[in-house]
């Protein structure tokens, strides 16, 4: 097959100012580059088609060799206009950051930085769990002789509460956080 | 069967309404449909046992080979004794462990109950996969009990723990499971069964055996065996009632049930009887040691189960006829002493508020029936006459006495059992001591009284145990067709559960565990010295804790490492592998420069000067620092570009390609007004070079990727029938054209979906809400006061210049645009104005031309619809906003929608007509002025495609244009926050209104 070396050494050159655009922080400079690598591309389609030829306008006498391609080139149209639609969405983009953040610029996600900084304890998975020895704990404070006189505290979902109070809150689980007993019963 | 599920779990899915209305009674209502399941059940057992097994198959996926098959045989059967019958019993008891204040009834009793159906579900499939759906669903609603307590931190994390442990395993045996399915040929549980021995034996044992290590490894960790082990005692955060029925009848059964299902087929493969045995015996005697060292009575039990199923694992897996009917034996009689003494751990929890044998004291004295059912379950635990537990260990001593003949392992095995069976006696002694005991020292525990409706199902279950130990014939009679699986031939029958065997082996064994078991419970003291003088044995929980939180490390280590936030990294990264996988390959490969390469294309040596161009326009565009000079120097590559197409022999591309040069460059200014007209180059030093590294050898990667790829076609191109195929089936001489509407007419489809979807983002993106078809026509805006300047006030010659302006505006009487007189005068330009009438119609009606045309000669629906979208930049440019809107009376969204509709009209109403999609027919008609005509009906697909394209011009004409013109001229007002139906000049019109008198045109 036919190789032009014409126009890859273009798609090259465009290929390398698109890259060397798109590394940059300004959205602006990203957009340009992203068009410059789409007419690279569009480039390296076109040399898939060979040789120059004539435009695939059908006439009887002509035979299909002498025409230039016409597959890729359908492609192609398909990418201009795709790379146009592509284009004003980014520059819709550019707009709304410049209005909301007055920069044209590409921020680093502060959020991810955070995720790496995650220190490896974390209190669900590693904090010391206590030794519980029963669903009903509050009724535990009896047991032992403390606090059945019911000034003692004990905590109870979290909050602390008179044991007399919190014993009478007995509730498998610990469910014993529902909202009531404190506000309703004194 | 099916319908015995079906109803499990449609109750479950109702009990939360139950709930609401009926409190904790409604768990009797729940209870009811597995009591019914398990009378059903009994009903069944003539069925089962005189036809071997009733099955029932519905299809479920044909294309997987997967039905709904479930198959009750006399395994399956036993087992949902066990699962229904405890299950009724626990519901019922829960009916009186919560109270009715408890939160989040209705969704656990739910779980519960969806739990019993899963697991009958589980011991009923009679289908690999159906099998696994049933597990995996034990594991999540596992995982949801376990954690009912869902503001306890324990409750949480032991959930967790026994989801991750038990689907870790779930998911190697789903791969076991698939790779003996794939090589049976069958996922039919019972037809892999009869061909085991065949598939064991044939050329796919190493693969068979690798299955069973990895189904094995699944019943492992369901079962809690060693390493496993630690998540069991972990699940006891969950609510006692749960704690019984996960331990005695479903969850940790599981692997128990997959063990005694494989068993008859498997227990010959190499890796079955290393694991099975040595896992079991290290998990018994481990839980066995552990249990004595607990001081909670529940994780005495939990620890109990944990040797307990070891100890079945051993015997369910040994695979002979004797330890078979020893092991269902067993199975069921720890599920009825677990069941029962879990539940009197939980009266006892609920009534003294403790679990903790160091502070109970005395309960005995207070609750005598409780202590008694308590008595015969832990007896039976221990294997004492004439219960279930010394009717089915007695078996089992039978079967490992038996074993030890036919292997070298099998006295250390009967040793192990014996050791671990002494163990069990004692900490079953040592479970009723520290719950009932009168403990000197201890202050006696304030017992409440026990109801006798929170007793029942404790009771009933102990009451089963003594009828199973004294009237052990039943129940022998329900597992021998099980057990007869074993019978090769050769051998003997299984032999039968009896209360009295005579003076055998097994009943001297039982004798030395007695005493042993006594002489350790009563030097317990002397054993804790010892237990504590051993040291930290390796402790999986930790490994367990460690293992999750090294993973934890490294998955934060890696995510910091990758996912850094920075888009340069992120491009940096892939575009160097980008380039230096393929430039490796081919500096590897090695291969010579194919032929055909050529510097000057003979048709086109023009080629050299616009390619010279587009070279420069890119370097200067990189290099620029100006914003606008930056997308200028794009523009000129990019017209270069269209230079290249028609020189290589593409009008349609260089035509299309000038128009949306245009375009873009227009959209360009309009948007990027506002912006700052510098452009730093913002990431210097040392990331330039490694830009220009990358972006050097990426270009040069493509050139040489492309040179090779290029060379290494040796095919005749396809489009070569392209020409003739666009004249004869298409109809059509730009064969360009036709491709795109005819022969790929679907890509054209999907691309012009995406121009729509594109052109509603840009919307999107500048009006935030809505789409913006809301701009007012031109009669209702006051003439002059659109862009009115007003800074320049203090300049005399702006003064002058702009009172000129306002003159002439004055002086039209007819103006050229229809909205030309909204623009502030100094906006104007009348010559802009005139040109733009003269050309505008001159421009669309080209358009229309280029659609129409297009078919034959260069142009077709993406030209003549950026031409249309290039007449309508020139009349918004030169009439502003509004003249737009006169422009297009119809919405952008509008359009797009019509384009849209138009074009799958034209390629669904073929498949109408009988023909297929995109199919195009010729229409040949004569029309009195045109003459004869050939329509071709791919053209109303093309206009649906102009259609499209012209909204997507409109919207960026809309949105970077007459928006943002509103944003500028109302700089006070947040952007963003606009009301519909406001806009900026609305604030001047009253002002202007007065000074004006001249009306509208």
């Amino acid at each position: 097959m036919s190789v032009n070396l014409t126009l890859l050494a273009v798609m090259g050159a465009l290929y390398a100012c698109g890259i060397y655009l798109i590394l940059e922080r300004s959205l602006t400079r990203v957009l340009l580059g992203l068009m410059l690598l789409a007419n690279a591309t569009n480039l390296l389609i076109l040399a898939t088609g060979g040789y120059a030829g004539l435009a695939p306008i059908f006439d009887k006498d002509t035979p299909a060799e002498d025409y230039n391609d016409p597959l890729p080139q359908a492609l192609i149209l398909t990418s201009i206009v795709i790379s146009f639609a592509v284009t004003a969405f980014m520059l819709g983009i550019i707009y709304r950051t410049w209005v909301l953040a007055r920069q044209d610029e590409i921020q680093d996600d502060a959020e991810d930085r955070r995720v790496a900084e995650t220190p490896s304890f974390d209190a669900e998975d590693d904090s010391v769990i206590p030794v519980e020895t029963s669903e009903f704990p509050l009724a535990m404070v009896g047991s032992d002789g403390a606090g059945t006189n019911g000034t003692a505290a004990v905590m109870s979902g979290g909050r602390p509460m008179r044991a007399d109070k919190a014993a009478s809150e007995e509730q498998p689980g610990s469910l014993n956080v529902d909202p009531r007993p404190e506000g309703g019963e004194e | 069967m099916i319908t015995v599920l079906a109803v499990h779990f449609a109750v479950a899915a109702v009990a939360p309404l139950l709930f609401r209305k009926f409190g904790r009674n409604s768990f009797f209502a729940l209870a009811a449909v597995p009591a019914a399941s398990f009378v059903w059940l009994l009903l069944q057992h003539d069925a089962v046992y005189t036809d071997g097994a009733i099955t029932e198959v519905v299809p479920w996926i044909p294309g997987l080979q997967l039905d709904l098959a479930f198959r009750m045989d006399a395994l399956a059967w036993v087992m949902s004794l066990l699962v229904l019958g405890v299950g009724a019993l626990v519901l019922v008891y829960c009916a009186r462990y919560f109270e009715n204040k408890d939160d989040y009834l209705g969704g656990f009793g739910a779980q519960l109950l969806a739990f019993a159906g899963a697991m009958f579900g589980l011991v009923t499939a009679d289908d690999l996969l159906l099998m696994f759906i049933f597990w995996e669903l034990t594991t999540v609603l596992s995982y949801l009990l376990i954690g009912y307590a869902r503001t306890r931190l324990s409750a949480r994390r032991s959930a967790l723990q026994a989801l991750v442990v038990t689907t870790a395993g779930g998911l190697a045996m789903l791969v076991g499971l698939i790779i003996l399915g794939a090589t049976a040929g069958t996922y039919r549980i019972q037809a892999i069964l009869d061909q085991a021995p065949a598939l064991v034996a044939g050329p796919a044992g190493g693969a068979v055996n690798a299955a069973v290590v990895l189904i094995l490894i699944g019943a492992i960790t369901k079962s809690a065996l060693v390493p496993f082990h630690f998540w069991l005692p972990g699940a006891m955060a969950a609510p006692t009632p749960v704690s019984a029925y996960l331990h005695a009848a479903a969850m940790v059964k599981a692997g128990i049930y997959l063990v005694a299902r494989l068993a008859p087929g498997f227990a010959e493969t190499p890796p079955w009887l290393p694991i099975v045995l040595g896992l079991g015996l290290a998990t018994m005697l481990v839980g066995g040691y552990r249990a004595l060292r607990q001081t909670d009575i529940k994780l005495i039990l939990a620890y109990g189960t944990v040797s307990q199923l070891g100890f079945m694992t051993m015997v369910v897996g040994l695979g002979t006829p004797e330890a078979a009917l020893a092991g269902l034996a067993f199975l069921l009689a720890h599920g009825l002493f677990k069941a029962t003494l879990f539940l009197v751990v939980g009266i006892i929890d609920h009534q003294a508020g403790t679990r903790d044998i160091r502070e109970l004291s005395g309960v005995y004295g207070s609750a005598r029936a409780l202590a008694i059912v308590a008595a015969i379950g832990a007896a039976s635990m221990a294997g004492v006459p004439p219960l279930a537990g010394y009717v089915a260990k007695e078996s089992v001593f039978e079967a490992f006495i038996e074993y030890t003949s036919a292997s070298g392992t099998g006295p250390w095995l009967l040793g192990g059992v014996v050791l671990g069976s002494i163990l069990t006696f004692a900490y079953s002694a040592r479970f009723m001591w520290g719950a009932f005991a009168f403990k000197p020292g201890v202050e006696p525990t304030d017992f409440k009284p026990v109801k006798p409706a929170f007793l029942a199902a404790p009771a009933i279950l102990s009451l089963l145990t003594v009828l199973y130990g004294l009237w052990p014939a039943p129940v022998d009679g329900w597992i021998q067709p099980y057990a007869e699986l074993f019978v090769d031939g050769s051998e003997s029958s299984p032999g039968h559960l009896a209360l009295w065997h005579g003076l055998t082996p097994a009943l001297g064994l039982t004798a030395v565990t007695f005493v042993l078991g006594l002489a350790m419970f009563y030097g317990r003291n002397a054993v804790a010295r010892l237990q504590a003088l051993v040291p930290g044995w390796i402790d999986s929980d930790r490994a367990y804790q460690n293992t999750i939180g090294a993973l934890d490390d490294t998955a934060v280590w890696i995510t910091g490492r990758t996912q850094r936030g920075s888009l340069f990294f992120y491009l940096s990264v892939i575009l160097t592998v980008a380039f230096v996988l393929p430039l490796t390959a081919l500096l590897l490969a090695n291969k010579p420069l194919p032929d055909g390469l050529y510097f000057i294309d003979p048709g086109a040596p023009l080629q050299l000067v616009a390619g010279a161009g587009i070279v420069i326009g890119a370097l200067a565009a990189v290099r620029a620092n100006k914003r606008f000079l930056a997308v200028l120097m794009v523009s000129v590559t990019g017209y270069g570009i269209a230079m290249m197409f028609a020189l290589q022999g593409a009008p349609d591309l260089a035509l299309t390609q000038m128009l949306v040069e245009t375009i873009i460059l227009v959209a360009f200014v309009l948007a990027m007004r506002s912006l700052p007209p510098g452009l730093r180059d913002r990431t210097g030093g040392k990331y330039r070079v490694i830009r220009v590294v990358i972006g050097l050898a990426f270009g040069v990667t493509m050139i040489f990727v492309a040179i090779y790829a290029l060379g290494a076609r040796v095919a005749t191109p396809v489009s070569l029938q392209f020409p003739q195929l666009a004249y004869e089936g298409g109809g059509g001489l730009n064969v360009v054209n036709v491709t795109l509407v005819d022969i790929r007419a679907w890509d054209t489809f999907g691309e012009i979906s995406v121009l729509a979807l594109a052109a509603t983002g840009v919307a999107s993106l500048i009006f935030v809400r809505g789409r913006g078809d809301r701009i007012r026509t031109s009669a209702t805006v006051a003439e002059g006061t659109v862009g009115r300047r007003t800074g320049a006030r203090g300049s005399t010659r702006d003064d002058a210049a702009l009172a000129m302006s306002r003159r002439f505006a004055a002086a039209t009487s007819d103006a050229w645009l229809v909205a030309g007189r909204t623009l502030a005068p100094e906006r104007r330009s009348i010559i802009f104005e005139v040109v733009t009438r003269l050309i505008f119609h001159s421009i669309i009606v080209f358009s229309l031309y280029l659609l129409l045309a297009g078919h034959n000669l260069p142009g077709g629906g993406f030209a003549g619809g950026l031409t249309a979208g290039l007449a309508l930049t020139i009349r918004y440019l030169a009439g502003g906003r509004f003249e737009l809107r006169e422009a297009t009376p119809v919405g952008a969204g509008t359009l797009l929608g019509i384009g849209l509709a138009t074009a799958a009209a034209a390629g669904m109403t073929p498949l109408l007509l009988g023909g297929q999609v995109f199919q195009s027919a010729i229409v040949e008609l004569w029309l009195p002025v045109f003459g004869d005509i050939k329509f071709v009906t791919s053209t109303i697909f093309d206009i649906g495609v102009y259609i499209v394209v012209v909204g997507l011009a409109l919207d960026v004409l809309r949105s970077l244009g007459a928006e943002i013109d509103e944003h500028f001229e109302e700089p006070a007002e947040p952007s963003e926050d606009e009301d519909s139906g406001r806009i900026p000049a609305e604030a001047t019109v009253e002002a202007d209104a007065e000074t004006t008198s001249k009306g509208r045109t």
